[in-house]
């Protein structure tokens, strides 16, 4: 079974064990709350996919925390990264 | 497992028994060089700033370099400037010998240029080697042991794995009366709400928030975009978006215990516990500024596998990639890839990497200190004239 970790309740990106093709089903979470989510697209060991569709503008949660912002509409299943996601911090455009 | 460690005359403790020369300033490469060539066991510190620097950064430089020849894994110290530079290598000889270790400095303009000056480095150089020969280990506990941390070629593994385990380890050296230092400003960027929390007093608090907001005015006043620069090429590679989820990862190697204060780049702690040093994530800086800090031993927690040594703190190297703990284990000290795996806690890792530790530190070689790997490279903070 293929496997990823998410590291808090409050998140929606899952991060892989292993490497995932299309249409893999990884299961996720330990203990008690255990989900599995289809896999959209191939994706690498170490990277995230979404856990729950996420909209353009929402706030990406890995750790319980803001890691950054959604710059499209991501679908559950999808490979979360820098292709459509941005970071809030450090922006020479921002105030 | 019992620790031991040389004594040095100021009561502290060093975990290797190096003897060491001291560039004062980067045209003095040349004759430390030279002399380093007729002794290879010496380590050679030469680097490339000491002159031509203004205000804060030539203080910052001077009090790192001081660092280095402070530090208590260097026995004696040989410290070699021209006669013409800003930082002189009477000043650091002078700052040196306040740990009352061996130190001499040699002055190739005034000593008559550099075949003159050879011999005399020659003579003091044999007289420390004839003299560390005889030094003998004693049994000592962690209090004298400041450990720096670093992570360096951050994956998501860094945050899951390596990361909390070190961070486990740093808890028992606190918890046994020793001090932890762990840096790199630009990787609390996202996280500094929750490392804040643990700040002893509120001006610890502000002073974490004061570096941490320097070095954002620092990115945004050059009209730069953090992003590309941090997280880097191997960082997102490696799966990391974005430097909110970096650091969330990051902190996690400093453990859990109150932070005590917020070090400048390379300045040495004055008291014990837990420490935040102000510096860049670049591997040699952040590596030299802690070697200064007064660090005798680092962990250095990787997802892709840095091969980066030291030539004064030996290296422990710790990874959670099972990927990179297979292809790069000459490079790696720590498998803690279990964790990602399944087969092992977090708290056992962690234990682990204690135990490496205190073996380490009492004499046991790590990969990058066999392969010889490290370099001296200051954060520069200003301009140069």
């Amino acid at each position: 079974m293929k496997k990823a970790i998410v590291m808090d309740a409050k998140d929606n990106v899952a991060t892989l064990l292993t490497d995932v093709d299309k249409d893999d089903v990884v299961q996720v979470g330990t203990g008690e709350k255990v989900t599995e989510i289809r896999i959209q697209e191939k994706i690498q060991f170490g990277h995230k996919f979404a856990m729950k569709r996420i909209d353009k503008g929402e706030n990406v949660m890995k750790y319980g925390e803001v890691i950054g912002q959604a710059t499209q509409d991501i679908s559950e299943g999808k490979h979360v990264h820098v292709h459509n996601v941005e970071s809030l911090r450090g922006r020479g455009d921002l105030p | 497992m019992e620790l031991s460690g040389y004594l040095r005359p100021d009561g502290s403790i060093g975990f290797r028994n190096y003897v060491a020369i001291l560039s004062s300033v980067g045209c003095a490469n040349d004759v430390a060089l030279r002399l380093g060539r007729m002794y290879p066991d010496v380590v050679l510190l030469t680097h490339r700033q000491g002159c031509g620097q203004l205000g804060s950064d030539k203080d910052q430089t001077a009090r790192t370099l001081a660092g280095l020849g402070k530090n208590p894994n260097i026995a004696g110290v040989l410290v070699v400037g021209m006669g013409c530079e800003s930082i002189t290598a009477e000043y650091l000889a002078d700052e040196i010998s306040k740990t009352k270790k061996m130190v001499e400095s040699l002055i190739v303009l005034d000593d008559g240029g550099l075949m003159a000056a050879l011999p005399k480095g020659v003579r003091f150089l044999d007289s420390m080697l004839h003299e560390t020969s005889q030094m003998k280990r004693v049994p000592c506990g962690l209090e004298q042991l400041i450990l720096g941390i670093k992570c360096g070629l951050t994956d998501t593994t860094s945050g899951i794995a390596s990361n909390p385990a070190t961070g486990i380890a740093a808890d028992r050296v606190v918890e046994s009366g020793g001090t932890v230092i762990f840096g790199e400003t630009p990787e609390i960027i996202g996280a500094e709400h929750i490392l804040v929390k643990r700040a002893a007093t509120q001006e610890v608090e502000e002073r974490l928030y004061s570096v941490m907001n320097e070095c954002e005015e620092r990115v945004k006043a050059s009209g730069m975009d953090i992003r590309g620069a941090n997280p880097a090429p191997g960082n997102i590679a490696g799966g990391i978006t974005t430097i909110e989820e970096k650091s969330l990862g990051a902190i996690k190697k400093g453990g859990g215990k109150t932070l005590q204060g917020v070090l400048g780049y390379g300045e040495i702690p004055k008291a014990k516990g837990l420490f935040f040093m102000d510096g860049p994530g670049r591997t040699p800086e952040a590596l030299t500024g802690l070697s200064g800090a007064g660090a005798q031993v680092i962990i250095f927690s990787t997802g892709g596998g840095s091969p980066a040594g030291s030539l004064i703190s030996p290296i422990i190297k710790v990874t959670g990639n099972p990927n990179t703990a297979q292809s790069l284990k000459d490079h790696i000290d720590v498998d803690v890839s279990s964790i990602i795996k399944g087969e092992e806690t977090l708290e056992k890792a962690g234990q682990g990497i204690f135990q490496e530790l205190l073996e380490v530190a009492s004499g046991k070689a790590t990969k990058s200190e066999i392969l010889g790997y490290g370099m001296i490279s200051i954060w520069n903070i200003g301009p140069h004239m």
